[in-house]
């Protein structure tokens, strides 16, 4: 044991520890709305809305995110077209590229998780809304979706979680998150049981504390 | 090599013993709070070290070199089974205490309670988690590839790099990785309903 790489190292992998979690808060947020968005499009009656939502998430949950980046980073760059225009200026950094993929890919699982949070929403509480003459718009903003968002927080708190280790992915495009860092480190010390310590620890007090706000949101939230 | 560790370590966190507990709840915290890429790293840095030092105390001190193949299989089994532990926990913690007793009543030694009448309930319960837990490995085993072993994903960065047309080969492995998990969604099925007989 190196007691001394690991001291060292501490401060290295903290700092890189506000990549993981700059990457992990963007794609939430982007995350959210957009399997918000697939969410409603899945509950469309149109079978063509629906089928997209559905291959759509299809597609995002069944192949590795790795893939996902990869196409992402390398792929897209190589359509001539796309690099004439603006979208070449998100494109060519690592760091979008990353953010676009998570996105995607949490995209993909929040829809499914609303999705099913919302298909367990009792149709007797819809239609005591209707009855009271309230406006199908405010059932669905006031009613439906905040019932929605509770049912769905234990595994939307997973998938927090999932994401946050999927970050991880963000250092095989050269960018230098926490595993990142902590795999440079590794190899030029070749040192791996301290800094894996180290940054394996760094990310279960992550999980710990995202676990935690999870539990306290799921108490303060609950219809008792 | 997923139900090998999943089944050694699934009566650790059912044991009374508290330590035992206590190793059972440590590995499956630690492993799912720490992502897949860096106890992959973990293993291919430090494997061959480990086993070195290992080898070192029985006296053989030669260079030795493990298969990437075998520490990626280690690294996924042991992923995989913290998952599976859990799984496995969960089902057999929601079989009917009745079950347990009543074949104490009928004087079943403990092998055979765990092995005859616990296991084929748990396993029914536990199928659909357990195809979670498949297609979440099925994923993961591409992460493999930045240790060097040739699977899809390595396969389609090599193609990708010599012909300079990484959108189609990485497009080809997603469509790859999406028919693997079709198929297997549709066998997990089938066992499902084989094992859901009777009820």
């Amino acid at each position: 044991m190196d007691f001394d790489l690991m001291v060292t190292s501490f401060p290295k992998l903290l700092g890189a520890t506000v990549v993981t979690l700059k990457l992990l808060s963007a794609s939430l947020f982007f995350g959210l709305f957009l399997g918000l968005f697939f969410a409603i499009l899945r509950l469309n009656k149109n079978i063509f809305i629906n089928r997209f939502a559905y291959g759509y998430s299809y597609v995002f949950r069944g192949t590795p995110l790795l893939v996902q980046i990869f196409i992402i980073y390398f792929g897209l760059g190589q359509i001539e077209y796309l690099r004439t225009t603006f979208l070449w200026v998100i494109l060519k950094e690592p760091y979008w590229c990353a953010i676009i993929a998570f996105t995607l890919n949490t995209g993909a699982y929040t829809s499914e998780i609303l999705r099913s949070a919302f298909q367990t929403i009792k149709p007797g509480i819809i239609e005591a809304g209707k009855s009271l003459g309230i406006s199908n718009k405010i059932i669905f903003y006031k009613i439906q979706i905040p019932i929605a968002i509770r049912q769905s927080l234990p595994a939307y708190g997973n998938e927090i979680i999932l994401m946050m280790k999927g970050t991880s992915l963000a250092s095989t495009v050269t960018l230098m998150d926490l595993t990142g860092v902590a795999k440079y480190i590794i190899s030029t010390t070749f040192k791996p049981i301290e800094v894996f310590i180290v940054a394996g620890g760094i990310y279960l007090f992550m999980t710990f504390i995202i676990h935690n706000v999870i539990k306290y949101l799921e108490k303060k939230y609950s219809f008792q | 090599m997923v139900f090998f560790f999943a089944l050694i370590f699934t009566p650790l966190k059912l044991s009374k013993y508290k330590t035992l507990n206590l190793v059972g709840n440590f590995y499956t915290t630690v492993i799912r709070g720490v992502p897949e890429l860096l106890v992959i790293y973990l293993f291919f840095f430090g494997g061959s070290g480990a086993i070195m030092y290992v080898a070192s105390i029985f006296g053989y001190y030669e260079y030795i070199e493990i298969n990437a193949f075998i520490t990626g299989s280690m690294a996924i089994g042991i992923i995989s089974g913290a998952y599976s532990t859990e799984v496995f926990r969960g089902a057999i913690q929601s079989i009917d205490k009745g079950q347990f007793e009543a074949a104490k009543v009928l004087g079943i030694n403990k092998f055979g309670q765990f092995y005859k009448i616990i296991l084929p309930q748990m396993l029914r319960l536990a199928i659909p988690n357990l195809s979670n837990v498949w297609q979440i490995t099925l994923k993961d085993t591409s992460l493999i590839s930045v240790t060097g072993l040739v699977e899809i994903m390595r396969q389609s960065y090599i193609a990708a790099g010599s012909t300079r047309d990484p959108l189609f080969f990485y497009s080809f492995a997603a469509v790859l990785y999406l028919m693997l998990t079709y198929v297997s969604m549709k066998l997990i099925n089938k066992l499902e309903v084989r094992y859901s007989k009777g009820y």
